[in-house]
């Protein structure tokens, strides 16, 4: 009885906090009564170790009927029965106090599932935590001088790309393992590291970065681009030790460096374990529930679910793999089972192991798969936002390699479509950038998962589960009952429909039902946000946030207003030929570029601007407003915010919009003798200039920024944007959109008035004599 | 040159199909046989001598006045005071009767030894006007000779230092007018009186008036009472204006009022067949008015209304009177009703109408949905004396695309009004009791409208309070080729065909209405009996 050969033991479980661990977790509390755990659990930054299991692991629904059976006592009998200790596989010494190291190494049973699962982790975090894990449980035993029963979960997926029968054996010594020394790998993933990092920090690497920054982000400003900058060196450091994994893996024969790094795991475990008992258990793919906790119980996004999500939203119609190829899939409550089993077993004088996959005896075919999800999704369609159902259409199958292709080809050319957009000036939340970046996100994901499923879809290896059947044969009815294993019991038809889809879609948080959402949408919550009274202010920025206009045709204007027809077209036509060239110096550095342009303002009488100022503010100003934008700062102030403008339009310009606002900041060139000099007063208001003077004003004024407000439009004002607790993009450029979106912000598309009149090109009417027909009554 | 009077027309069979106005266009309609349509009274025969009888009439005055020359004397303050871009419609063609009659003042008052006059558009709370604008109605003379001065100005209904209290009526009305206004010897008020609301009164008390002042009969309550505000006896806005005005000249403030009227020669060439009869049209006419509709329903909205934006009407003047307030509209009344009264036997189930692309607030400007509105259900539908055209709880379908297009410059607050307002609720009483004093007193409107070229943040207001006895009256709106959105905003109905129409107006009026339409422009008054 597995129940009794385990009773009074103490076990230790790594890895709690996964699917597969948490499963064991409740497994063994609820059907192994009398024994004790000792969880090994990694703090957070945020969360403490009980935090965590509390959080992770007894919230989790899977517990639910365990809450159920013991009712009110429920805490009180985890809490009794569960020790957690902090440590860490990946760190020397498990990461263990000398107390935790007792608790951990006095254990009967160690069950090790701690893994990072992820197929596309750079070299070394694989190395250190799946392939160095293991071994440094066993270090700790040793130096401990104790022999639990060690029971190291591993996956079938170490037999690599073959073809044919996998049998449970150790593969160290095999035709089927390359001969490598382990211990050369873990130096050399080490030794990539470092030489990746310095070569990162080459000059011309940095300076790519650099212009990678500035890509993303225009003109930030220096703070900003720098913490792009290095923040772009990291993730390429971390891209190419990707990459070195990937090919690393794949020139040893494996699929990827996760099975890579098992493979390698299992082979220091074997050299290492000395006198510590081992029995390895290899599950294939895991998947939700068969029967425990409940039907359909799953943990977290598996594998072939986003490929469906997908191709159920529409998004995917081929499939990687091939109608007659076999996915084998195991349910988690099976793998749970049997490595309890394992351990009730005891320890054998030899390392042992166990496979546990459904492949060789009840093999799950992808047509099967696809037909039945087609079939269900043909009942259960899944809806777009407007409440019509998504069409799947027939399944394609391509072998995985041709799909990987195309989809690459696909990504490359979105990325770069994806940077001439950027440099186009096409902006709003609805329009085409944001729907493109959307496109591109998918794509990205689904991109990734058919390169990591292909290459599960290009195993045709058959996994022989001999010895687990062996186990499941010695059992007596009753672990049989309590403890199910036998994968030849699945019904695949079943599986699909009543259990693993039904779980799937509810994870996928898929539209499954034709009505549309009810109650304020997110973006009403978030438009209520931002105006709520306890905001404290609101800051604006000008072109593109509030008009449709900028610094450029506000000159013209100005400028052509004492010009005569001819001669205002022809100054007009020059100024507007020279736009490429600003705009180009614009992108580069704004505060260069205003200082640069206003210039021109050289010689200009202050009283004639003034005058024009307040013709302008109907001609050009209100005519390419945002009358949303306009409502909305006035929306704030009736709120009781104060509102401030922050532009680097010329204060004279701006002038007639003060009524708007408590306080404007905008660019200011010096005067001598009642003619502007050209030169600029002060620092230009731009990028973080920006927010300083945003937040100097706000100190000023005794307002917080966390209760703050902006609005902005470009990658540029990021740091006014970031430097208060209620950002808000508006009529964003393509960069903002997917800062906006990934961040959560608000975003608002305003448009000009549909009736407003178009001036198409930005000419000032010419001056009247008399500027100001309203005398004096 | 005779004129024929206007007529009611039974549609038969043979009847061609009846030309709609429809905002920058026209739709040809068949109405169902039996239908009525009523035909405005051909322009009445202008007076020939214009700069005669201008003279006649300021030397010969009506009522308690003394002729102009005698009321100029030397040194004395004089304020001319003048309708604005509202009046005409559409405007007139040069020169504007407005400067032909201020030049002839002018002419006196310099003879008379006058040299502090001030010339002010008579704006309340209407837009200002631009310069090309004034010139147009002023005249460039007059516009050269005053307004570097800072002599000849828009009034300014929100300058704190330009407005004077002069007391309360008996019923509590705030009477507050221009301080220049107050403080001058002598107002000379130049009106167009085009239709049989304009001047009397009105002309200083509201023209010359703030927000504080007309609150009290521009509001739901009044119109809701003047039935119709069109009909002078009948109309409570009317008689508000007139306790004002009497509490304006017992307060001592004296006008010398002069007043207007013009003919119904509307069109110019090319559209001079939007005024003939369907039947009596030549072959020319047919595809002249063929023609030009292909051509605006090709064309964009924007060329479309900058085309039918320039018109200038060839008006006659029909009669000219000018002296004491009340005398002098007593007179203008008839004359306007000489032109416009049609009569009209009993009501109707469904009133139709097709709205031209102009109103008294979208000279030069965009016909906003709010403005289609006032138009269609303010003046149009209140164009009548005695009974309603329509019967109570009657349906009334009107012509018109209704864009959701909006004049930034001009009518910021409608935007607000029309995003904010409307979309919460279409009753007048409850926007006037919620949003009306914050949009009043919006320190932006405010600033727009004495700055910029903005109609006041209230003005909007005032305009859905034009259609309370309209929306109080009917059952039902319809609005043939209204943008569906703008439509439904405001709580019409929009449809494709006028067939479409009829067919939602039976679930009111069952399904063999009455149906009267109004063959407006040029301007009708129906007098229902």
């Amino acid at each position: 009885m597995i129940a009794d050969s385990l009773a009074g033991k103490r076990i230790a479980v790594t890895g709690s906090t996964g699917f597969l661990g948490t499963a064991l977790v409740e497994k063994l509390l609820r059907s192994v009564p009398d024994c004790e755990l000792v969880l090994l659990v990694r703090p957070t930054r945020r969360y403490s170790v009980e935090r965590r299991v509390n959080r992770e692991i007894l919230k989790n629904d899977a517990f639910n009927l365990l809450r159920a059976q013991w009712g009110p006592d429920f805490e009180q009998r985890c809490e009794k029965r569960i020790q957690v200790v902090s440590g860490d596989v990946s760190q020397d010494g498990l990461g263990l106090s000398d107390a935790d190291n007792e608790t951990f190494t006095s254990c009967d049973v160690i069950i090790h599932s701690a893994a990072t699962v992820s197929f596309d982790n750079p070299l070394d975090t694989s190395i250190e935590i799946n392939l160095l894990g293991p071994n440094r449980i066993i270090e700790a035993l040793h130096a401990a001088n104790r022999t639990p029963h060690l029971v190291s979960v591993s996956t079938c997926y170490v037999a690599g790309n073959r073809r044919g029968d996998a049998r449970e054996e150790f593969l160290a010594g095999t035709p089927f393992q390359v001969d490598v020394s382990w211990r050369g790998e873990v130096e050399a993933a080490r030794r990539t590291r470092s030489d990746l990092d310095a070569r990162s920090r080459e000059p011309n690497r940095l300076s790519g970065f650099r212009k990678e920054a500035r890509e993303e982000l225009g003109a930030a400003g220096l703070p900003m681009l720098a913490a792009k900058t290095e923040q772009r060196r990291e993730i390429w450091v971390n891209d190419q030790m990707v990459e070195a994994g990937r090919s690393r893996a794949t020139s040893l024969g494996w699929p990827d460096v996760y099975t890579y790094s098992k493979a390698l795991g299992e082979t220091a475990l074997i050299e290492l374990h000395g006198n510590v008992p081992v029995t390895v258990v290899r599950p294939s793919i895991i998947e939700s529930a068969w029967s425990d906790p409940a039907p359909g119980w799953i943990r977290g996004f598996r594998m072939a679910e986003p490929l469906i999500v997908s191709f159920a939203k529409g998004e995917l119609d081929t499939f990687p793999g091939f109608p007659e190829g076999i996915l084998d899939v195991i349910p988690v409550d099976m793998v749970a089972s049997a490595i309890i089993a394992a351990a009730a077993n005891g320890p054998q004088p030899e390392p042992e192991v166990f496979q546990i996959a459904s492949g060789s005896t009840n093999p799950l075919l992808f047509k099967v798969l696809l037909d039945t999800a087609m079939e269900w999704f043909g009942e259960n369609p899944v809806y777009n936002a407007d409440g019509h159902p998504t069409a799947g259409t027939e399944w394609k199958y391509a072998g995985s390699q041709g799909l990987e292709e195309q989809l690459k080809r696909v990504v490359k050319a979105f990325d770069v479509a994806g940077k001439v957009i950027n440099r186009l000036p096409i902006r709003g939340e609805k329009s085409f950038t944001s729907k493109f970046a959307e496109r591109r996100r998918n794509l990205a994901q689904i991109q990734g998962y058919v390169e990591i499923y292909g290459a599960y879809g290009k195993c045709e290896a058959l996994y022989g589960i001999d010895k687990t059947l062996d186990l499941w044969n010695s059992l007596s009815d009753q672990d049989r009952a309590e403890f199910g294993f036998d994968p030849r019991v699945i019904d695949w038809h079943h599986y699909i429909t009543e259990v693993h889809l039904p779980t799937v879609m509810i994870q996928a948080r898929v539209k499954t039902t034709p009505e549309k959402k009810v109650g304020p949408s997110r973006k009403d919550r978030l438009t209520e946000a931002v105006l709520n009274e306890k905001r404290e202010f609101a800051a604006f920025d000008l072109e593109n946030t509030l008009i449709a206009s900028n610094v450029v045709a506000s000159y013209a204007w100005m400028a052509t207003r004492h010009l005569d027809r001819q001669q205002r077209l022809r100054f007009t036509l020059k100024t507007l030929a020279q736009s490429p060239g600003l705009w180009r110096r614009d992108k580069r550095d704004r505060t260069d570029f205003l200082r640069f342009f206003y210039q021109r303002y050289k010689g200009a009488p202050v009283a004639q601007l003034e005058d024009a100022a307040a013709e302008m503010l109907s001609n050009l100003i209100l005519t390419k407003s945002f009358p949303a934008g306009l409502r909305r700062v006035r929306a704030h102030r009736a709120a009781g915010h104060k509102t401030i403008l922050i532009t680097g339009a010329l204060d004279i310009a701006v002038e007639p919009l003060r009524p708007l606002f408590d306080h404007i900041v905008a660019a200011e060139i010096a005067q001598k003798d009642g003619l502007l000099t050209g030169e600029m007063a002060k620092v230009p208001p731009t990028g973080e200039v920006r927010a300083q003077l945003m937040l100097e004003w706000a100190a000023r004024e005794g307002l917080d920024p966390s209760q703050g407000v902006a609005y902005a439009d470009s990658a540029s004002d990021l740091p006014m944007l970031e430097a208060v607790g209620y950002p808000v993009a508006v009529n964003p450029e393509t960069r903002l959109v997917a800062i906006a979106e990934k961040r959560g912000w608000l975003t608002e598309n305003w448009p000009k008035t549909p009736g407003a009149p178009n001036s198409i090109l930005p000419m000032g009417p010419k001056a009247q004599r008399v500027t100001n027909q309203r005398g004096n009554n | 040159m005779t004129s024929r009077r206007g007529l009611v027309l039974e549609v038969d069979r043979t009847t061609p199909p009846i030309v709609f106005h429809h905002g920058e266009g026209f739709r040809f309609e068949k109405l169902p046989p039996g239908s009525r349509v009523i035909y405005p009274n051909e322009p009445i025969a202008p007076i020939s001598n214009v700069d005669e009888a201008i003279r006649e009439a300021l030397i010969n005055p009506l009522g308690d006045s003394e002729p102009l020359t005698a009321l100029l004397t030397p040194g004395m303050k004089l304020t001319i005071a003048f309708d604005d871009i509202s009046l005409p419609l559409p405007p007139m063609r040069s020169p504007d009767i407005r400067g032909r009659i201020i030049e002839q003042v002018l002419d006196l008052a310099a003879a008379a030894g006058v040299d502090d006059i001030h010339l002010i558009a008579a704006l309340a709370l209407h837009r200002r006007m631009t310069e090309s604008e004034l010139r147009h109605a002023v005249g460039d003379r007059v516009y050269d000779a005053f307004a570097p001065q800072g002599q000849l100005y828009n009034f300014d209904a929100e300058d704190p230092e330009g407005l004077t209290h002069l007391g309360e009526t008996e019923h509590g009305e705030e009477v507050v007018i221009s301080t220049r206004a107050v403080e001058s010897d002598l107002i000379i008020y130049v009106n167009i009186n085009l239709v049989s609301m304009d001047g009397g009164h009105k002309s200083v008390a509201t023209g010359l008036s703030g927000y504080a002042a007309l609150r009290h009969h521009h509001n739901v309550q009044t119109m809701r009472q003047s039935k119709s505000f069109m009909d002078p006896e009948k109309s409570e806005l009317h008689t508000k204006n007139w306790r004002q005005g009497r509490l304006i000249a017992a307060a001592g403030v004296k006008i010398f009022q002069i007043e207007t009227t013009l003919n119904n020669d509307t069109f110019p060439a090319p559209f001079e067949f939007l005024q003939k009869r369907e039947w009596e049209m030549t072959a020319r006419d047919r595809a002249m008015l063929l023609g030009s509709k292909k051509a605006l329903d090709r064309m964009p909205r924007k060329a479309a209304r900058s085309i039918f934006q320039s018109i200038r009407s060839p008006y006659g003047l029909t009669s000219i009177q000018a002296g004491e307030v009340e005398a002098v509209h007593e007179v203008t009344t008839r004359n306007v009703y000489k032109q416009h009264l049609v009569r009209v036997e009993g009501q109707t189930d469904i009133l139709s109408m097709g709205l031209p692309y102009i109103g008294p607030y979208n000279v030069n400007s965009v016909m906003n949905p709010v403005l289609v509105a006032c138009l269609g259900l303010g003046y149009f539908f209140n164009l009548y004396k005695g009974k309603p055209l329509v019967r109570e709880g009657g349906v009334v379908i009107m012509s018109h695309p209704t864009p959701w297009e909006f004049h930034p410059v001009h009518h910021p607050s409608y935007i607000d009004f029309f995003e904010e307002v409307l979309a919460d609720t279409t009753d007048p009483e409850e926007i006037e009791r919620k949003y009306e004093k914050r949009y009043a007193e919006d320190d932006w409107y405010r600033h727009l409208y004495r700055t910029s070229y903005a109609y006041h943040g209230v003005h909007p207001f005032y305009m859905w309070y034009w259609c309370a006895h309209a929306l109080d009256h009917l059952s039902q709106v319809i609005i043939i080729g209204g943008d569906l959105r703008a439509t439904k905003r405001m709580g019409f109905r929009s449809a494709t065909t006028m067939r479409d129409a009829l067919e939602m107006a039976s679930d009111v009026v069952g399904p063999s209405p009455t149906l009267t339409h109004i063959h407006n422009p040029p301007i009708l008054m129906a007098d229902v009996v």
